[in-house]
């Protein structure tokens, strides 16, 4: 077996007032970080809808970042505490599902924080790929089973109606 | 019908191009992406050139969608939405990626940028897919403006205003304007009389034909938005009928009752229960202070009513409010100075001698309560040695982060004020001395040669325990003197505290009672940091002076006149646009559940109680979308960031991933076409 | 309607408890015009009807097909498959079919664990040669077959294309009366779509909504809710503000938060998301510490709350195999 290191696959949605401009920071200073990280941009954090997270895992995401400014910085006030407590809230129910806790991050960042956001992609993107793959689809794959025990059904209801009645 | 998609990937020079294999992404773009109908890539697609590449496909490819792939849609987006509306395609059918930004910038490995750069592409050409013409809509702004506050700041901004021929309401919570700087005695670095320069303009403001001035007096609500906001005002009942008082201060003459005056003389002087904080108030009128007021207290006196000679006085009188209607806001709520008492090793409230630079203020003003003179707490003896300590709540962990500012050169004037007024010698504790602006660093250089000594240490205790000889009966201010490497004892006998600049205690319920943002401080926050210092993120509210940050008198009065120059600007429009990127809330899907109601802190959600539905007011939405994230019905739609705008991207920029429950991944499990 | 222009109806029952059958006996007498309508070619809880005979017909001859539960056996898929083949219009009945329902709980487990339970591990169970189900058993006359116990619940339209839906459990007889009205006139919806409302309970709900700001969620036996004021807003985990209307608010009305059982509104991809972010959205506080606090102590199992009846047509579907018995993930 080849021993490839694995590169997880990580969407981020980010506010577009402090950490798309701490993104757009980390680009103009020239901080290297890992590239795994794929970035939306929304108006706010408190835009970041659970389904989304959902969404991203089930469309094949390792991991799902969600990006805002700091607590009582945000741009609208106080809509990333609804981010917080909808992230919380996620992280709860991810958690009964059977997702690792490190597969979603909520993390501050000020639009001065380029440094900061990139030392953060870097820590998480360690985190999935210590994980490993979630491959969510996998879940409720099933194999050549089931079209074989649908064929048996098939074929025993044939054999039946071939006896004449 | 499909949409017809082109595709722009810059090179931005070799800033992209030199890290992404540019003709790839667009060959992939071109031939693996659907309704991609161009894709190309170009040098410099903000250059007039690029733009008219994107014009002329339009007009000759009939596109009806364009992704931009270039630097930050922070620095461009406008530039490619205006080249789409050039061509008639509307703006917001146009999409930026940044992939220098985000691509070529932080990544080496030039494959794993490409494919990055691919994701990127894949998903702008799915969102912008699904993108909606959008209209920006139009409102008249009204030429009347609200400045709250009546400092220094808000003072500028008012005459700035009116003088330009606009009318201002002008608030103050105090019963006169002037602020903090009618406090002081002198202004750095010129030495100016703060009174000779602030009463003429204070004057100014009274007789102003354009300026109504409303003193004690507070905004109690505002409603509205940009151009067209209502405001309640409540005038605070002075218990002075102000149509027929003539500011002659007989009653405050003949009031019996004297009370220690905290406010303006911060404590070091006494006021009368009916009373005007300064001599040279705007307006002149005096209020009474019920909580001290004989006749409230006790039913009888009325001193000042018996001896108003135009009977203005009027105990009966109760609060009243006024209703405005205006199209700007400019807050320019100030500061308060920080409790010294928090630090008690300092022993502030607890060491007589010990004095923060208010009290200093008020000492040194010549119509202050020693009349100028620089004398101890006992009011007689003048000290012979004076102790400034910098820094007192600021630039420190257990209190305040930030540096106040104004602490240095107040310092320093108060040094040369001890120096000119007694012969005492003066030490400074400094953790640096901060003097960058025009004539700072001179007034420093003056100070040092009019001999007053500078410690390059924060102080660690200020005691009366004396330990050594020549230190009995003084203050003994214990500091490492970071320059010397050794620990110092200087007795003293008078210390002065430069106590912190913090935010108003109400700076945060006065932030969301306009809609704006505190830092965690409690600073207003500014649109932005750099280029838009005075403008908030709320359209129409405008901050100035200390309530935006730490700053002096100059700096203030530029904010001020900053501010003002940004109102006249919208007022001279006539009309503001109002960006499209809004909520809105489907009637026939909502159910009335108010759960999206309390989530705006703009209070653009109304509950319609004739339909049992929320309704988003346009104007007043800023577009952050966390009702729409919110309701559960899913009845709020947000404008140019939709759910299937956003679950498109989401399926774009996983283009590459393993696809799972997605509507549009074929599920292995499902039946293939019936046999 | 003359009997040349009869159509043929079939009902049929997946994993399900057999309720959405009994409602469409709701509708009362009006099941005669029913039967005037069409001929009952399959309808296992009523009518003596053959699946052979099914598999006789010609394809597309069965005019309305009202199929309900949802899809956990090979012989449920084999069947879901069958129908659609027979049938001109699919209709996914009752919460099962749509959404998975109760039977797709099961979906926090797999057929291992399932097994393990049901074959041994409950107390009332007496299986010492530890017999389980085998989809294959070798006898003296052959081989004998059992359909194959799947790991993840399946909704119907993960299995066979649906062309209409029906929700709730079981869906309200006047609903379905509305729907089946609606087939006979040609007046449906566009495909794919759920017959009924496009709004959500609370708009049928009669209680007063005043302000929603939840510092603790509680369980229905710790309060006596008030009789007029909006559960939610008591605490009360109510899924009427998420859960498409159509019911009633029967629940709510007597006192007893809706559990989301005619599942999420239009147009809606994940009914726990919307849950869960409506939920959080007006918790009550700023603290990150006591906001975990709250939602740890108030939600304490979150996929049994959002995902009651929607778990099967999430967008995560079921818990993750992996952490699950190891033996059983291999299916």
């Amino acid at each position: 077996m080849v021993d490839e290191r694995f590169e997880p696959k990580i969407v981020a949605f980010l506010c577009n007032w402090c950490s798309y401009r701490a993104a757009d920071l980390a680009g103009t200073a020239r901080i290297k970080y890992e590239p795994n990280v794929r970035m939306i941009r929304v108006m706010c954090s408190g835009r970041v809808d659970p389904t989304f997270v959902l969404k991203a895992f089930a469309l094949g995401a390792d991991g799902v970042m969600i990006a805002g400014c700091h607590p009582g910085e945000c741009h609208y006030l106080e809509q990333n505490y609804k981010a917080m407590r909808r992230f919380n809230m996620l992280k709860h129910t991810l958690k009964a599902m059977g997702v690792e806790e490190g597969r979603i991050r909520l993390q501050w960042a000020s639009a001065a924080e380029g440094v900061q956001l990139a030392s953060a992609i870097n820590e998480m993107v360690d985190q999935v790929r210590e994980l490993g793959p979630l491959n969510w689809a996998q879940n409720w794959h099933e194999d050549g089973e089931v079209e074989a025990a649908i064929q048996r059904i098939e074929e025993e209801h044939a054999e039946v109606m071939e006896v004449p009645a | 019908m499909s949409e017809k998609v082109g595709v722009y990937i810059c090179h931005c020079g070799s800033n992209i191009a030199g890290v992404v294999d540019v003709e790839d992404v667009a060959k992939f773009a071109g031939e693996q992406i659907e309704n991609v109908a161009v894709s190309r890539d170009y040098k410099f697609m903000c250059s007039s050139l690029g733009q008219e590449l994107i014009e002329e496909d339009i007009r000759k490819e009939g596109l009806t969608r364009v992704v931009v792939a270039a630097c930050s849609p922070h620095l461009h987006e406008k530039t490619f939405r205006r080249a789409c509306a050039n061509a008639g395609l509307n703006p917001y059918l146009c999409h930026m990626t940044s992939i220098r930004e985000q691509v070529s910038w932080v990544i080496e490995d030039k494959a794993v940028a490409t494919e990055k750069a691919k994701a990127m592409v894949a998903a702008a050409v799915k969102r912008v897919e699904l993108h909606e013409e959008l209209e920006p809509s139009e409102v008249p702004v009204n030429p009347n403006t609200l400045v709250v506050g009546g400092g220094i700041t808000g003072i500028q901004a008012a005459i700035e205003l009116a003088d330009a021929g606009y009318p201002v309401y002008l608030v103050e919570r105090e019963p006169s304007i002037g602020g903090h700087m009618a406090q002081f005695d002198k202004t750095f670095p010129t030495l100016d009389c703060a009174a000779c320069i602030l009463t003429p303009k204070m004057s100014d403001v009274g007789s102003h034909p354009n300026i109504h001035l409303l003193s004690y007096s507070e905004v109690e609500d505002i409603s509205g938005y940009v151009g067209n906001f209502h405001v309640r005002i409540r005038k605070k009942a002075r218990y002075v009928d102000e149509e027929a008082c003539t500011g002659c201060g007989i009653c405050i003459e003949k009031c019996p009752k004297k009370v220690v005056d905290d406010v303006f003389e911060a404590g070091m002087g006494y006021r009368k229960s009916i009373y005007r904080p300064f001599p040279q108030a705007v307006p002149n009128w005096p209020v009474i202070d019920t909580e001290s007021c004989t006749y409230f207290e006790r039913g009888k006196c009325k001193a000042c009513e018996i001896f108003c000679p135009t009977e203005a006085i009027d105990f009966e009188q109760q609060d009243s409010y006024i209703d405005i209607d205006v199209g700007n806001v400019i807050l320019a709520t100030g500061y308060d100075l920080f409790d010294a008492r928090k630090v008690p090793q300092y022993g502030y409230g607890r060491l007589a001698n010990v004095f923060t630079s208010l009290e200093f203020e008020r000492m040194c003003n010549a119509s202050g309560p020693t009349e100028g003179k620089i004398v101890l707490r006992d009011g007689i003896t003048e000290p012979k040695s004076v102790a400034i300590i910098h820094c007192v709540g600021s630039r420190d962990e257990n209190h305040n982060p930030y540096c106040s500012s104004i602490c240095c050169m107040s310092a320093l004037k108060f040094g040369h004020l001890v120096m000119e007024k007694t012969d005492a010698e003066v030490t400074s504790f400094y953790i640096d001395v901060r003097t960058s602006q025009k004539g700072y660093e001179e007034f420093y250089n003056r100070l040092l040669e009019e001999g007053m000594h500078f410690v390059r240490g924060k102080a660690a205790e200020i005691t009366d325990a004396a330990r050594q000889p020549g230190e009995e009966g003084k203050l003994i201010v214990q500091a490492e003197d970071t320059l010397l490497g050794k620990q110092r004892r200087v007795p003293v006998d008078m210390v002065i505290l430069m106590s912190a600049l913090e935010p108003k205690a109400d700076a945060k319920d006065v932030g969301l009672q306009f809609g704006i943002s505190c830092s965690m401080e409690g600073w207003f926050t500014e649109r932005h940091p750099k280029l838009d210092p005075v403008a908030t993120m709320t359209d129409g509210i405008f901050v100035a002076g200390v309530a935006q940050g730490p700053k002096d008198i100059p700096a203030s009065v530029a904010q001020g006149a900053a501010a003002a120059a940004r109102v006249q600007g919208m007022i001279t429009a006539g009309t503001v646009e109002i960006e499209p990127i809004v909520a809105t809330i489907h009637e026939e899907i909502c159910s009335g559940c108010k759960i999206c109601n309390n989530l705006c802190p703009f209070n653009a959600i109304e509950f319609l109680e004739d339909k049992e539905v929320s309704y988003v007011n346009a104007a007043l939405c800023k577009g952050c979308g966390t009702c729409v994230a919110a309701c559960p019905a899913q009845a709020i739609s947000g404008a140019h960031f939709n759910n299937d705008q956003i679950f498109a991207e989401i399926g774009g920029i996983l283009y590459d991933a393993i696809g799972g429950n997605g509507a549009k991944a074929p599920a292995k499990s499902k039946e293939p076409a019936p046999a | 309607m003359s009997a040349a222009k009869k159509g043929k109806l079939a009902n049929y029952w997946a994993a399900s408890c057999g309720g959405c059958e009994i409602a469409v006996l709701g509708i009362n007498e009006k099941i005669l015009d029913v039967a005037e309508a069409f001929d009952i070619v399959l309808w296992p809880v009523a009518v003596d009807a053959k699946v052979h005979s099914i598999e006789k017909m010609a394809d597309k001859s069965i005019d309305l097909c009202l199929f309900n539960g949802a899809i956990r056996t090979s012989e449920q898929e084999y069947m879901a498959r069958l129908l659609r083949r027979k049938s001109k219009v699919m209709v996914a009945f009752g919460s099962c079919a749509h959404e998975g329902c109760i039977p797709a709980l099961a979906n926090v487990s797999n057929r291992e664990e399932i097994f393990q339970t049901a074959y041994h591990d409950t107390p009332s169970t007496d299986n010492p040669n530890g017999v389980r189900p085998q989809t294959e058993t070798e006898v003296e006359e052959g081989k004998l077959y059992l359909p194959l116990f799947y790991d993840t619940v399946k909704t119907l339209d993960q299995t066979v294309e649906v062309d209409y839906y029906l929700p709730g459990c079981p869906p309200e007889p006047e609903r379905i009366w509305d729907a089946i009205v609606a087939i006979l006139e040609g007046k449906l919806p566009a495909p794919g779509s759920v017959i009924g409302a496009t709004t959500t309970v609370c708009d049928d709900c009669p209680r007063t909504r005043e302000e929603k700001k939840i510092k603790e969620f509680k369980r229905t036996w710790e309060i006596i809710p008030d009789p007029d004021i909006c559960l939610l807003e008591q605490g009360l985990v109510c899924c009427g503000i998420a859960t498409r209307a159509g019911c009633g608010a029967l629940c709510p009305t007597v006192g007893s938060p809706c559990i989301g059982c005619y599942g999420p509104n239009e147009g809606v991809e994940d009914f726990g998301a919307r849950m869960m972010t409506a939920l959080a959205s007006v918790i009550d506080s700023d603290d990150p510490e006591e906001i975990e606090r709250i939602i740890q102590e108030g939600i304490p199992d979150p996929i049994g709350t959002f995902y009651r009846f929607s778990l099967a047509a999430s967008q995560l579907r079921r818990k993750t195999l992996e952490g699950l018995d190891p033996s059983g993930a291999s299916a």
